[in-house]
């Protein structure tokens, strides 16, 4: 029996041989590589190359550098990188003119490049541009930081850039291979931001906290990639959407395992609840900008991710993940503001009304709707501003070393700041979801997406939290209002005490109030492009022949989630 | 008898290596240990260090430089490891696959160059 085993040579094993000898005999065979397109990926290589560039031309500088240089290089990098993507926007939503250039395209819609790897549709060009909008945030708020710790060096931008080059990998994958690439490299540049404050032992104690369970939940998610491989036969997202409009598999375990597995590490890096335990530890030890970006940029990435893995590619499995996410919409709601409330620390709270926010946006994905992608575009630009707004004002608030989170150290604020203390009043009130800013909007497009998917339980229970977290912004504002001790022994806080506000932060706190209030009174604006913001599984130019299934192989033959 | 999967079986190659292989190294332990002969001392017992008496714990600190060293050593293995396979087929890849190496390794030596210039490569 043994024998007959071992007998089974598969002869496909050979075949790569064979080719090998044909190449021999008729002089070279030439490997074609896959066509490119350039301009697609241009502001992944924007982003690439301008962090390498910053990272050697700073290596030559005789001196210190001038002040501001390297924010001004890192803003202007990602700005570049936003507009870059513009034309491509244009392209895929078929517009006829950007403005005043007349496109004159011929191909419209969405499409994929360099051999179905990387696929640019709505959603990809969506988040990129919150991604690179998160990384000038994070630069400006870590000017005058990074100077205040003694941290100054392009190090820190250098890897904000670099994370957010995974983070458009990740985007734009159409592969799940991709998609894994981008997540590490978004992840091992976070690990080194986590712990970038040397004088700081939680920082460092974070970054290793991050560093080990972020290797875990790789490892989770490279098996889970592993397993769907092995059951669908193909990495690539429209391969296998169209395997599984198919085939019906009679045994589908390993793919449910798979499944599984890539939630649970993808569900990390968003910090949904049971996979949350690092996040209050590490947004806390991690220098403020840093958890403003991680916070921001890490979370839209990975909301991307879920989307392209779930919505995306497994929408006839719809009936099998959706409880899953559904529970740990729950979870993350109810037991993210349940925990904030208890907390002192103002940067742990927010930590913990961030894992809130990702049930907020699971919810949105288990929709699996349009709604539902709509619903999770539009939280994600609006929380990247509120979120980089909040930890923008605790990073002035954290004095030198970075340390003072207490909510006592507020007491105050509001009369000696007022103009801080009311931009935090803004931002903690829209994460709240209070009506007149971008969070009522984005809490209120998820709880209907979710209504609509016929998850009325699921809805109701977001709004109870939504309750409950409200009271965790209230304390924070109140203990604003509040100056010094009630029995009159401890000085009066005034207009002396003023913490001196640098103008790249405080342009950065500035620029997020105003879209916050701004995207609140004219949703309209965000919301257009959210709802145009619709995942693609699109073939590559010449598709796959091995998978030859009837209707899927035509040449744009792109299949749009949920319409 | 259930009809196994050409897949499942040739994992069934696999399990049937590792199982002779935990065997085999476990069997021929388990029999040196029944047939040799103990007389425990406690020079026996001691760490092993090339015939020398160890000194101290053996959580002593070592130089931090070394490890700098090892990172810098895994990055060009690890471009090792890219290239060798690569310039086995280098015709059947052509241009395409000649700047699709350089970028690689253009990308690595600026990590190397921004090394240098951090005086990382001083051994002082």
């Amino acid at each position: 029996m043994i024998a007959s085993l071992f007998a089974q040579v598969d002869p496909s094993m050979l075949r790569g041989g064979d080719v090998a000898a044909e190449a021999l005999d008729s002089g070279i065979a030439q490997v074609a590589g896959p066509s490119i397109d350039w301009l697609a990926l241009l502001p992944m290589i924007i982003l690439l190359v301008g962090a390498l560039l910053t990272l050697t031309f700073s290596s030559f500088l005789k001196k210190r550098e001038p002040k501001g240089l390297f924010t001004l290089t890192t803003v202007a990098i990602a700005v570049a990188a936003a507009i870059s993507a513009m034309p491509m926007w244009a392209r895929v939503q078929g517009w006829d003119s950007l403005l005043w250039w007349n496109l004159d395209q011929s191909q419209t819609g969405p499409f994929s490049t360099a051999g179905g790897a990387v696929g640019i549709d709505g959603f990809s060009l969506f988040i990129t541009i919150v991604l690179c909008l998160g990384v000038v945030l994070a630069a400006l708020l870590a000017d005058s930081f990074l100077r205040r710790e003694s941290m100054t060096g392009p190090e820190f931008y250098v890897l904000v850039l670099l994370s957010a080059v995974g983070g458009v990998i990740m985007a734009m994958s159409n592969d799940l291979i991709v998609l894994f690439i981008g997540l590490e490299t978004l992840s091992i540049a976070v690990y080194v931001l986590a712990g970038m404050n040397l004088r700081r032992v939680q920082s460092q104690e974070s970054g290793l906290k991050y560093f080990i369970l972020g290797a875990f939940s790789s490892a989770f998610l490279l098996y889970g990639i592993a397993m769907l491989y092995g059951a669908t036969g193909s990495t690539n997202f429209a391969d296998i959407r169209d395997f599984m409009s198919a085939v019906v598999p009679i045994h589908n375990g390993l793919l449910l395992v798979g499944l599984v597995l890539v939630l649970v590490g993808l569900a990390f890096k968003i910090s949904a609840v049971p996979f949350h335990a690092w996040s209050p530890d590490v947004y806390d030890g991690a220098p403020t900008p840093a958890t403003a970006w991680m916070a921001s940029g890490v979370k839209a990435a990975a909301v991307a991710g879920l989307v392209r893995v779930f919505m995306l590619t497994f929408p006839n499995y719809a009936s099998t993940w959706k409880p899953i996410m559904y529970v740990l919409a729950i979870l993350s709601m109810v037991v993210g503001a349940a925990l904030a409330i208890v907390q002192s620390n103002v940067k742990r709270m927010l930590a913990y009304s961030s894992i809130s926010h990702a049930g907020f946006i699971l919810m949105a994905i288990q929709a699996n709707s349009a709604n539902g992608t709509t619903a999770a575009a539009f939280y994600v630009a609006v929380y990247t501003f509120m979120v980089a707004g909040s930890f923008g004002v605790v990073a002035i608030v954290g004095r030198k070393g970075d340390g003072n989170h207490q909510l006592s150290d507020y007491n105050g604020l509001a009369r000696s700041n007022p103009w801080l203390a009311g931009s935090f009043i803004v931002m903690l009130l829209a994460q709240a979801g209070v009506p007149f800013t971008a969070g009522f909007f984005a809490k209120f497009l998820s709880i209907t997406a979710a209504a609509d998917a016929h998850a009325v339980p699921l809805a109701i229970i977001a709004m109870v939290s939504a309750v409950i977290s409200a009271f965790l912004y209230l304390r924070i504002i109140v203990s604003m209002f509040m100056s010094g001790g009630d029995d009159g022994t401890e000085d009066v806080i005034d207009r002396s005490k003023r913490l001196h506000v640098p103008f790249a932060a405080g342009l950065a706190i500035g620029i997020c109030v105003v879209v916050t209030i701004g995207y609140g009174l004219f949703p309209d604006h965000l919301l257009d492009p959210a709802r145009d913001a619709t995942p693609a599984a699109v073939h590559s130019a010449p598709p796959i022949d091995s998978l030859n299934l009837g209707a899927a192989g035509s040449t744009s033959g792109s299949t749009t989630a949920g319409r | 008898m259930i009809e196994y999967s050409d897949f499942v079986r040739q994992y069934l190659t696999v399990a049937i290596f590792a199982g002779v292989g935990i065997g085999l190294g476990a069997g021929l332990l388990g029999i040196g240990k029944i047939f040799r002969p103990t007389r425990p001392q406690e020079q026996k017992y001691l760490v092993y260090e090339s015939g020398v008496d160890p000194v101290g714990s053996g959580w002593s600190q070592s130089q931090i430089r070394y490890y700098i060293y090892a990172l810098l050593f895994v990055m060009f293995d690890v471009e090792a490891v890219f290239m060798f396979p690569w310039a086995t087929r280098l015709e059947t890849y052509g241009v395409f696959g000649l700047v699709e190496m350089l970028i690689f390794v253009v990308i690595l030596a600026l990590g190397l160059l921004y090394a240098w210039r951090k005086k990382v490569l001083q051994w002082a």
